[in-house]
């Protein structure tokens, strides 16, 4: 199954679960309770996956490693390449 | 640290590691990566050869590969050039044809990923038998130099965007940095029809695909290219566009 499948797949049955509740299809009578948490849950869903992402990649920006060693070491390095190929006959 | 060179090697031993290095206008930076992964190869104590394929590039970075073969030997240094601009893709495929490995690195020429991590990546491959063994830039110790906020910002977003759709078992999808055993880079070019940051995710995608176990080693990212916007519009609709289609076909 394609991840697209997959997501519809879940979808569908969520969205089910939701207008079963909510409009109580199959006339189980369920509190009013129920239908009352169960209408706003869709948008309810969005929304916090939507403030979820956001903290994710926001934290994930704030903690993105700089490699500052990384890049001194190289410019090190390639000052000693440059000398030992000069060294060993390389004509730049 | 222990010398490795004096190991307890099975002599059976016949592990083989190709470096695959596409090139173009590299004539600076070839002598400096190829002098690099000398080092960090020969302190491991592995086998190995550098396969520099050079797209007929105009500022002479051929002719500083045969002063390398000079230098290195041509058992070690191996030219296998084209006459002109094809792809990586392309590249990587001519560069198999020619490889002896039976293990195949992929890098940048650019100096923008380093060999120190050479051995890391190895151990790893042999720790977890992996069929392939990811750089990241996004894990553990990993990172990137030179990027700014927009960039990094276009990065983490656009891989939380591929992790949620395609959760593709690894957490770098678009780096080159990575150590296949050639037989599954061998398969995996069959399948790959992309170009640019899609068609890393490409193998990366197919490699799941297949059922292939990837491995992973923080790596550090240095881009050197400074005041070029390598991240343009084009390339970020063309990210996009193979996500979706990825998510829609696979």
């Amino acid at each position: 199954m394609t991840k697209l499948l997959e997501w519809l797949l879940g979808v569908s049955i969520l969205g089910s679960l939701w207008a079963l509740v909510t409009f109580d299809l199959l006339d189980l009578s369920l509190p009013q309770t129920y239908r009352e948490v169960a209408w706003p849950m869709p948008l309810y869903l969005l929304v916090s996956f939507g403030c979820y992402s956001l903290a994710i990649v926001g934290y994930r920006v704030a903690t993105f490693n700089d490699c500052n060693e990384a890049a001194e070491e190289l410019q090190q390095q390639i000052k000693e390449a440059k000398e030992d190929l000069r060294r060993r006959g390389l004509k730049m | 640290m222990a010398n490795r060179k004096i190991s307890h090697k099975n002599p059976d031993s016949v592990d083989k590691y190709s470096v695959l290095l596409p090139t173009y206008n590299e004539r600076e930076n070839l002598p400096l990566i190829v002098w690099l992964l000398v080092k960090y190869f020969g302190e491991s104590g592995h086998n190995y050869e550098i396969i520099v394929i050079d797209d007929g590039s105009p500022d002479g970075t051929l002719e500083v590969g045969e002063q390398l073969q000079k230098i290195y030997g041509e058992d070690k240094i191996l030219l296998r050039p084209r006459a002109k601009k094809l792809g990586l893709g392309t590249a990587y495929i001519h560069g198999i044809k020619h490889a002896t490995g039976n293990f195949i690195f992929i890098m940048d020429a650019d100096l923008s990923h380093h060999p120190k991590f050479i051995p890391e990546f190895i151990q790893k491959q042999k720790e977890g038998d992996y069929d392939l063994v990811s750089g990241t830039r996004y894990r553990g110790n990993g990172g990137v130099y030179g990027w700014d906020l927009r960039r990094k910002l276009i990065s983490r977003g656009a891989n939380f965007l591929t992790q949620v759709l395609l959760r593709p078992g690894a957490s770098d999808v678009t780096g080159s940095f990575r150590l296949y055993r050639k037989e599954v880079l061998e398969r995996l070019m069959e399948r790959c029809v992309s170009k640019g940051y899609v068609f890393q995710m490409e193998i990366i995608v197919r490699a799941r695909q297949l059922g292939y176990s990837i491995g992973e080693v923080p790596i550090s990212f240095v881009d050197r290219v400074y005041g070029e916007s390598k991240l343009g519009g084009n390339e970020i609709v063309s990210f996009a566009k193979g996500l979706l289609t990825f998510f829609a076909t696979t």
